[in-house]
């Protein structure tokens, strides 16, 4: 079992907990994942790592509750344990591990969609604590959904939109990126991370931008370890395991139509298990699957 | 028939009535039946039955212990060289190994060892008989990576010998293959691998979940930061194989592995659990071996008209007999002589159809069986709306590439003498899939014994 040592709601849909979890504290690095299972009937279900303590042996996770996991784990509060939480998982971001030189050579913008923002976090921050200054794109739909603006402003030159000009920029992140383009700022490399169509959208305009582009998949995973494949994805002509050989990968190489649809493989059955989950034992049938007789 | 010629018959679920749940096929022997069985066995001086077993199971001496019905006796006899007894009493095959040796196969049928093991094995567990610790620690401690069949033996041997030993998993629940891999319809979980692998811990042996050796933690860290004196390297053969037809990555295609874990490890067709899973109305299955009639013997209990697809015929099936057997007594159609060559999607990117070729079989190849090749011109196409691909696994290269100086092989697969289970690095050592590719469950037990046995030798002169 996991305790979860701090849990707090960062806005209206956004959620975070700092889990003790010694031996992943110690050897995760920025861009790794975690696999966590809420209790003995749960699924296992892939989050990226937002934060992490080595002395305290700490790992922060943010998440928005969609379906019956997520909303399993909002449920718990700070002194509660979840049964199962494993990793580090998947490679770290080349930023931490590409020889460092060049790394430090390098100009680079980061566009945070939604609770995207919490995967960016770790590697602003491990840029900063490098003394490499970085440019930070962070949109959300509304003001009430935008997350983590103070830890982020410590780490970068940060920007904030919304689709409706309730705070910052009105606009998406991409719309912020061309504006800072064209009034001559200069990147070598931007990584994206949030919904799949946010970071197609992204690629699209660094493509037409000429800036080379990481992106962080985030399709459906099972174990976790290159055991099954239930996250395929096509980058260029090639089929890769986001957890294993990701979850970081060239943006402009993705075939994002299909990895979209396979999201959306198991959202019938999530929705039936959700409504199932969400109506207890009032549940007769509303998912109109079992015809009410059940 | 003459007497004694034929076995006692074992009492299976109805096959249309089993096809629709996940409860267990075989119900195995009652004592009666399982004392009138052993009488069948001649006691050899010189059993050939224990040569044709990789863990030398005295076979006859537990044989003549339950003819007597002192059942207790044999569950210790076979013990001495088993920590898994309930498992592979259900899940070896048998026909190739004890009892493709015994000597009344030869004028009718061999001794049914695997269900007398099996019935002294479950009879242990409902009567609380528990294997025994030992007296006294050694006070060294042994790593073993991987819950699996040859990571449990070998932790269950060293436990005997008195060291401290702590097996490192992945995943959530101990076990390896027989948690995620065998359906429940064939070996229980929490009737029979949870108990057996409770058997092992009450040798002493500590199960770490939830620890990716390799990623959460190197075999060079724990030997040099966490005072192991020895590893045990057991880590399996869990890479699926794909293809690489066209459309392999639509939605609606899984690995067998997928699949079966899916619904063995998460339990996804109890709708109490949380995982879902893919609830075809027709699927395919493209493969051979145990691994693909376990996937369609799944595919069909979740309500699906199934199919498997084989590019041989039905001689070289590489599954077992009884299972090819059971598939079809469930009403699983076999399309065999067929390749797939190509996935066919609709607009939502979902399989509606497999391409397949028909093909021929030519002359032997290297490994002796005839090769299949195409025939021109003689594609068509199974409609289906889930494919299964179940064509095979390879070792995991997380632990060769995070270990200083293991050698590995051209097959990914770690080089270990078979005798030992030593590897190029001192004090690790390795058995199971993780060294042999995938092979069985006994196979990687026997490798889990000789590497215990390997580890000792070192450790004692060290």
């Amino acid at each position: 079992m996991f305790k979860i040592l701090e849990a707090e709601q960062l806005s209206a849909n956004v959620y975070k907990q700092v889990i003790l979890a010694p031996r992943v504290a110690k050897s995760c690095e920025p861009g790794q994942f975690i696999i966590l299972r809420v209790d003995e009937h749960g699924e296992r279900i892939p989050l990226t790592i937002c934060d992490y303590d080595r002395e305290a042996g700490t790992v922060t996770i943010v998440f928005q509750p969609i379906g019956v996991s997520t909303n399993k784990l909002v449920a718990l509060k700070a002194g509660d344990s979840i049964a199962d939480f494993v990793g580090p998982l998947g490679h770290p971001s080349d930023l931490v591990t590409d020889d460092f030189e060049e790394v430090k050579k390098k100009k680079v913008v980061f566009i945070a969609g939604g609770v995207g923002t919490a995967p960016v976090y770790p590697q602003a921050k491990w840029l900063h604590e490098h003394g490499i200054e970085c440019d930070i794109i962070v949109g959300a739909r509304t003001k009430d959904i935008l997350i983590m603006e103070e830890e982020m402003s410590k780490v970068g030159n940060l920007y904030l939109c919304t689709d409706d000009g309730s705070y910052g920029f009105k606009g998406v992140g991409t719309a912020m990126l061309e504006k800072l383009v064209s009034e001559g700022h200069h990147y070598d490399l931007c990584v994206a991370i949030g919904p799949m169509i946010m970071m197609k959208f992204a690629c699209l305009t660094t493509k037409k931008l000429g800036i080379p582009t990481v992106v962080s998949m985030n399709p459906i995973m099972v174990d976790g370890t290159g055991m099954c494949g239930a996250c395929r994805v096509m980058v260029g002509d090639e089929v890769k395991f986001a957890c294993v050989d990701g979850p970081e990968f060239d943006g402009h190489k993705i075939d994002f139509d299909q990895a979209m649809k396979r999201a959306a493989m198991y959202k019938t059955e999530e929705g039936r298990r959700f409504l199932a989950f969400k109506e207890g034992a009032t549940h007769h049938g509303g998912c109109g699957n079992c015809g009410g007789d059940k | 028939m003459a007497q004694g010629l034929t076995r006692v018959p074992v009492r299976e679920q109805n096959p249309k009535v089993r096809a629709t749940n996940f409860e267990e096929v075989c119900y195995g022997y009652n004592k009666e039946e399982a004392v009138e069985e052993a009488k069948r066995c001649l006691g050899c001086k010189k059993p050939k039955c224990v040569e044709g077993c990789p863990v030398s199971i005295n076979i006859p001496e537990f044989i003549a212990a339950v003819k007597e019905e002192k059942f207790d006796e044999a569950f210790k006899i076979i013990s001495q060289s088993s920590a898994l007894p309930a498992v592979c009493g259900r899940v070896c095959p048998q026909e190739s190994q004890c009892e493709g040796k015994c000597v009344r196969g030869i004028k009718g049928d061999p001794v049914a060892i695997g269900k007398l093991e099996r019935f002294v094995a479950d009879w242990a567990r409902e009567n609380g008989i528990k294997p025994e610790a030992p007296a006294e620690k050694n006070g060294k401690k042994v790593a073993v990576i991987g819950s699996g069949p040859s990571g449990l033996t070998c932790a269950g041997d060293l436990a005997k010998l008195g060291y401290d030993v702590t097996i490192f998993e992945a995943l959530h629940k101990a076990g390896g293959v027989l948690v995620y891999g065998i359906p429940e319809f064939r070996l229980p979980k929490d009737r029979v691998v949870g108990p057996e692998v409770e058997n092992v811990k009450s040798l002493g042996v500590k199960i770490e979940t939830d620890v990716i050796i390799g990623k959460t933690v190197t075999i060079d860290e724990l030997i040099e930061n966490e005072g192991f004196d020895a590893v045990f390297i057991g880590s399996g053969a869990g890479l699926p194989k794909f293809m690489g037809i066209p459309g392999e990555t639509a939605c609606g295609v899984l690995s067998a592995n997928e699949f079966l874990t899916r619904n063995n490890l998460m339990k996804a067709f109890d709708e109490s659990y949380d995982t879902p899973i893919v609830h075809g109305k027709k699927v395919v299955v493209v493969g051979g071996g145990n691994v693909a009639m376990d996937a369609a013997r799944t595919a069909l209990r979740l309500g699906g008209e199934t199919h498997i697809v084989y590019r041989r015929s039905e001689e070289e099936l590489p599954a077992r007999k009884e299972e090819v057997h059971h598939a079809k007594e469930e009403g699983i159609i076999f399309d065999l002589l067929t390749n797939p060559v190509e996935i066919i999607v609709d607009e939502n990117d979902w399989v509606k159809g497999v391409k397949c070729i028909k093909m021929e079989l030519g002359e032997p190849d290297a490994s002796g069986r005839r090769r299949p090749v195409e025939v021109p011109g003689s594609e068509f196409v199974i409609d289906c709306d889930t494919v299964v691909m179940s064509l095979g696994t390879s070792p995991n290269p997380l632990i060769s590439s995070t270990t200083k100086g293991l050698e590995i092989n051209k097959r990914k697969c770690i080089v270990a003498t078979e005798d030992t289970g030593a590897t190029s690095k001192e004090g690790v050592y390795a058995g199971g899939d993780a060294v042999t590719g995938a092979a069985t469950v006994i196979l990687a037990m026997g490798a889990g014994k000789a590497a215990a046995k390997g580890i000792h030798e070192y450790l004692s002169q060290k």
